[in-house]
């Protein structure tokens, strides 16, 4: 096999089909059958609740029924006294806290002093049935001393004293963020106007299909194992060997394929650490599936988030600075909120050029389910205000919303002024689609009262730059091997959750060899066969995994083709691998079927197998902080959304939305896709109607603070019939970071909805809503203001008093900036920030 | 996973058998149709009878006889009534509700007699054990003793009103009202027949006059002239799965000159019960815009919607005006057209050409 090079993350082996000595790609950029579709349409895919073993027990949990308590005793001897009982356990049995990132290890697998939220689990109790485990429950004895109930963030920011967690940077509030690009007063204070708005945008959640579920077993030789529907095994992995104190080496995590996960499966949750300990101490299977109840309390979506924006433009439109506030409320826990936080100011300044740029950040701890990372992850929230600003600036400028958009926008191959480093921007192109395809110029301010069109644009990372934990090793690797049958098994620790990632890593090894992407095996999410992914988060998949896959793939191809030229006496750069065949391009009759090329090459270099891996470009940034940001490249997207709005009730339908992705280059078209219409779905979901919300009861009679609606038929999401039509338009333009020029796709297309919706709404009737979701009584009392001749508004009249730390000063590119800040000491020494996700 | 707690199961295979087991479990038991309300209320222990008396064996629940009117058997499924041919057009206000209700699969399962007896539903109230547990339970769910002493069985809705505010959202009974039906109550005593808005009682625990050892065998509907015509309107989120948060059963009789002869409207999901409103305005009038407008805010008073449902309670009661005074309109011939989104909306699902 060739000598391994560091795979620098700048550009890919191959891109093209001439690097492949091919006329054109055969899989790539062809619409094809994805390699589980099969098995997913026929109902074979085993999620890990299909899971059975022989002697299998079942683990419920028991959980909190007040939203903040301390737990002065509890008694188990009932329950373990119950019928079919094996095992009870509580917070003693499990005391090390764990947490998906370093910087906040906040969780137990069962609270072992405080409670602090309705659903947090204090015990479990192990059975023979799921029925008797569930009976048990009530007979744990657990008293509790109730604590004040913190509900808001607001709450939170004037009541230090009980803190939900001692090591909160101040009081409740659980982390603040300061940060600033250059004098951005002083660019306000020189600017034409000064725009400031306040948004608030609401929490809500993943609502996979697929409940969680594990199932925990001590392999034959004793080791652990764990089945779960996790979208990060690796991360799990590394929190059950702190949780467990047990030696990683002797644990293995199986990712089963995802029923949806959309960030919601991306924590190591409690209760797959509490059935791994009953595995351990019974020796027997231990199963948990959750309720939809209990997958409400899981959480970690979108974090609800109070914005402001200030935003200083020239009198034809131009930004020359903006200052952004945003305050989140976290719920209960850490989970990945600390880089939500900077995520909610990290991209504002990849789509329009934004010379001087300040960003500061509150996360609140409140009694409620922890928030954390929800597609699109901390960004869609301030992509809402943003983009709806701009349209309020259009209007009060005169200008039309595109034209506003299309003359700043983000150059390619540039930095921004918060060091993020663009490398290709197809947002021009999206946009132009979407204005042609809706019609928009003729449109927008023309249609007749109670219909309008609205535009918006967003981008999204392709993976983050850094990882969750600090290391120098890559973020994704890919094992081939291949053997005289034909075979090729494709290993790779990637997590297929719906997106389709099994697909891309068949298809990408598929081109580079020649062969179909339905003749590789492949195997993936299993730490103890597959070579480490980081998990199917952060939209990284595709191009972490692509590019890993396709430098595996390469080097077995110049092995395979070194035993072939041989063979036929031609140079080896004259061989092409396509059709499953293996031959020379100048006369193509030359050649042989890529079994027998495998046979020649194992019989000349012994067994094949390959490994690529992936590492992402280092950034620029080098202050605290700057490791929320950066990504290998950016995607983008641009949408139109057409509303029709009842002027009597403010019923809102939507009857059509235009959408274009600039996906580099669409490897499965078909998937991509479907990555857009699901984004849209979603989107539309979060714009009309989804809300996490929460009912406090008075005060002066409860403590109580309860999810409202945690199930599926109250919790309201779109049905089929609620779904408009969806024109896609997919923008390629290759882009030489991503494998094959492709980009991300299964997060960038959400963003633009939500704000688009609530332009086409006040291009509909006149009113701003300025948060979500957009329903018929917010629209219907802006209507009712507007009639009285107040401000045709619904949303956030103000925003809470944060005491701001001074900023970390930075000064971006065009002031000679070198990406550190220059007032704090550390940077000069800290190359990367405390939080690396 | 959610599982049903244990229980008995009877399955009884005539009326008469069930009503002798009714009369002997005692209100131990329930009655078991379609199941599509009461399992998923048994999976959250609202409901822990000790034994279900199944009702799918009893094969003359499900006739349909033309008798002058129309008697249609009460275990009739959802999607039967929808699709059945007998039901003249003037009265296809049951069409409508019928196919409306929830979901194709459940309209598959659920009867017409499940529907009418619906329990009441409230957001405190239709809840895991353990979220009601959370709330120190409510008046309509009083379990849990350790915690009851704290509230003393509050509405959480109304914590100051003595009552359960729980809400009436079946979707035919509005309808059927409105079309002027009457039901058959059946127990081992006889057999007794009854308006159906006399079935209906504006409280959110004792929600139906029906006793617990009755059951509920058939729906009439009365003779009517070409003069009839009705609609049912249901606002709900989405275009499936939901219950009505607001709805308009509505029936008039107009002559030839369009003035109202007899009207019905009715209200659905504002309270405990299905509210009949009065109609006496309208009759000897025709429905213009002025008469509808005059009507439609007198009917928003007896509407009273409280914070236990989808959608804000003060925009529902707004709804309610815009929906009483729509049905109005479509009724005196308006197309949906040029009633709007609104109405496009509220009355999606057409299925005319069922009626005969």
């Amino acid at each position: 096999m060739s000598e391994p090079t560091p795979n620098t993350g700048h550009e890919t082996p191959v891109s093209t089909p001439a690097d492949l000595n091919k006329p054109a790609f055969e899989l790539i950029g062809h619409p094809r059958r994805r390699v589980d579709g099969r098995s997913k349409a026929l109902g074979q895919t085993q999620f890990a609740d299909d899971l059975s073993l022989p002697r299998m027990l079942y683990l419920r949990l028991l959980r909190s029924p007040y939203p903040h308590a301390r737990i002065r005793s509890i008694d188990t001897t009932r329950a373990q006294a119950a019928p079919g009982v094996k095992l009870v356990l509580t917070g003693e049995d499990l005391p090390i806290p764990y947490g998906i990132l370093p910087v906040s290890q906040d969780e137990h697998p069962l609270c072992p002093d405080v409670v602090r939220f309705v659903g947090d689990p204090v015990a479990g109790v192990v059975a023979a049935s799921e029925e008797e485990a569930e009976a048990a429950l009530p007979l744990i004895d657990v008293d509790y001393e109730i604590l004040t109930t913190i509900s808001t963030p607001e709450e939170a920011l004037e009541t230090p004293e009980p803190q939900i967690h001692r090591y909160a940077q101040e009081g409740n509030v659980h982390k603040l963020v300061a940060l600033e690009f250059g004098d951005v007063p002083e660019a306000l204070d020189g600017a034409d106007q000064v725009f400031e708005d306040v948004f608030f945008y609401q929490g809500n959640t993943h609502l996979p299909m697929e409940e969680h579920a594990s199932l925990a077993n001590l392999d034959p030789d004793g080791k652990l194992v764990i089945w779960s529907s996790t979208q990060t095994p690796h991360y799990l992995h590394k929190a059950l060997a702190k949780a467990l104190e047990y030696p990683a080496h002797q644990i293995r995590v199986i990712a089963c394929p995802n029923g949806g996960g959309f960030g919601g499966k991306s924590d190591p949750f409690n209760h797959e650490v509490v059935a791994c300990k009953a595995a351990l101490v019974l020796g027997r299977p231990v199963k948990v599936t959750l309720t939809r109840q209990e997958v409400f309390y899981c959480h970690r979506g979108r974090h609800p988030v109070l914005m402001r924006f200030r935003t200083g433009v020239k009198q034809d439109g131009s930004i020359v600075g903006m200052d952004l506030e945003t305050v989140l409320d976290g719920g209960s826990y850490g989970s990945y909120g600390v880089a939500s936080t900077f995520y909610t100011g990290a991209l504002q300044t990849v789509t329009y050029e934004i010379p001087r740029y300040r960003f500061r950040a509150a996360r609140c701890f409140t009694n409620k389910p922890p928030c954390g990372p929800k597609r699109g992850h901390g960004t869609v929230q301030p992509r809402f205000g943003q983009e709806i600003q701009l349209d309020k600036i259009a209007v009060a400028l005169g200008k039309n919303p595109a034209d506003l958009r299309l003359q700043q926008l983000v150059k390619d191959d540039s930095l921004t002024a918060n060091y993020l480093t663009i490398s290709k921007i197809g947002l021009e192109e999206c946009i132009q689609k979407v204005v042609a395809g809706s019609g928009y110029r003729g449109r927008w301010g023309q249609l007749p009262e109670g219909r309008g069109v609205g535009l918006a644009c967003s981008s999204y990372l392709c993976g983050a730059g850094l990882p969750i934990y600090w290391n120098k090793m890559p973020h994704s690797g890919v094992q081939l091997r291949i053997d005289r049958m034909g075979a090729v098994t494709a290993f790779c620790g990637a997590t297929e959750i719906g997106q389709g990632s099994d697909d891309v890593l068949a298809s990408c090894v598929a081109e580079v060899l020649g062969i179909d992407s339905h003749d590789v095996h492949v195997r993936t999410g299993a730490t103890d066969i597959t070579p480490i992914d980081l998990g199917s988060y952060s939209s990284r998949v595709t191009l972490m995994m692509g590019n890993a896959a396709i430098e595996a793939a390469e080097r077995a191809r110049l092995t395979i083709a070194a035993a072939v030229a041989e063979k036929l006496g031609v140079p080896k750069g004259r061989l092409a691998f396509a059709g499953r065949r293996v031959f020379d391009v100048a006369d193509p009759e030359q050649g042989m079927d890529f079994r027998e090329a495998v046979v020649l090459a194992e019989a000349a270099y012994g067994t094949l197998g390959s490994v690529g891996s992936y590492t992402p470009p280092r950034s620029p940034a080098r202050f605290k902080g700057g490791g929320v940001g950066p990504s290998p490249t950016y995607s983008y997207s641009a949408a139109v959304v057409e509303v029709e709005v009842d002027p009597l009730t403010g019923w809102i339908h939507v009857p059509k939305i235009w959408i274009a992705h600039d996906i580099g280059r669409a490897l499965n078209p078909t998937l991509v896709q479907g990555q857009v219409e699901g984004s849209v779905y979603m989107g539309l979901g979060e714009a009309l109607m989804e809300e996490q919300t929460f009912r406090r009861l008075p005060p002066k009679r409860s403590h109580a603070l309860v999810h409202k609606i945690p199930s599926l038929l109250e919790y309201k999401s779109p049905t089929a019939l609620d779904m408009p039509e969806v024109v896609t338009y997919l923008v390629e333009d290759p882009d030489p970071r991503g494998p094959f020029g492709a980009k991300e796709v299964g997060q960038g297309p959400l963003l633009p909805i939500m704000p688009a919706l609530a332009n086409a709404v006040y291009d509909a009737v006149g009113v701003r809503v300025d948060e979500t979701p957009i329903s018929p009584e917010k629209i219907l009392q802006a209507l009712d203001q507007k009639a009285k001749g107040k401000p045709a508004r619904y949303g956030p009249t103000s925003f809470p008093t944060v005491a701001w730390p001074e900023p970390f000063h930075v000064a971006p590119p065009w002031e000679g900036g070198d990406g550190r800040a220059d007032d704090d000491p550390k940077a000069q020494r800290t190359q990367a920030s405390e939080v690396r996700s | 996973m959610m599982r049903v707690p244990f229980f008995r199961y009877l399955a009884p295979t005539t009326v008469a058998e069930a009503a002798t087991i009714l009369r002997g479990e005692g209100a131990e038991a329930r009655l078991f149709a379609g199941g599509t309300d009461l399992l998923p209320n048994m999976k959250r222990r609202q409901q822990t009878p000790k034994t279900l008396v199944a009702l799918r064996g009893v094969e003359e629940l499900r006739a349909v006889t033309q008798d002058g009117g129309l008697t249609l058997g009460a275990g009739l499924t959802l999607s039967q009534v929808a699709a059945e041919g007998r039901i003249p057009l003037q009265q296809r206000a049951l069409i409508m509700a019928a196919g409306k209700v929830a979901t194709p699969h459940i309209r598959n399962m659920g009867t017409l007699g499940g529907n009418l007896c619906l329990d009441t539903r409230c957001n405190y109230y239709n809840q895991n054990h353990d979220w009601r547990e959370a709330i120190g339970f409510c008046k309509k769910a009083p379990e849990g003793e350790a915690i009851e002493e704290v509230t003393h069985g509050t509405c959480w809705v109304a914590p100051s009103s003595p009552r359960c505010w729980a809400v009436q959202s079946s979707d035919s009974a509005p309808a059927l009202i409105a079309l002027g039906a009457e039901v058959s109550l059946v127990s081992a005593d006889g057999e007794r027949r009854i308006p159906l808005h006399a079935l209906y009682h504006d409280d959110g625990m004792a929600y139906l006059t029906k006793r617990p050892d009755e059951l509920l065998t058939q729906v009439h509907l009365p003779q009517v002239d070409a003069s009839w015509r009705s609609t049912y309107w249901k606002l709900r989120r989405r275009g499936s799965f939901d219950f009505p948060v607001v709805s308009v059963g509505a029936a008039v009789s107009l002559d030839e000159g369009g003035v109202v002869q007899a009207a019905r409207v009715v209200v659905g999901a504002v309270t405990s019960y299905p509210v009949s409103i009065d109609t006496s305005a309208l009759l000897g009038q025709t429905l213009s815009d002025e008469a509808i407008a005059a009507f439609a805010d007198a009917a928003v008073k007896p509407a009273r919607p409280l914070d236990n449902t989808d959608y804000h309670l003060s925009w529902r009661k707004r709804v309610v005006r815009e929906y009483v005074a729509g049905a109005l309109k479509e009724l005196r011939g308006d197309s949906l057209e040029d009633l709007g989104l609104l109405a496009r909306t509220a009355a999606r699902i057409l299925p005319l050409a069922a009626c005969s």
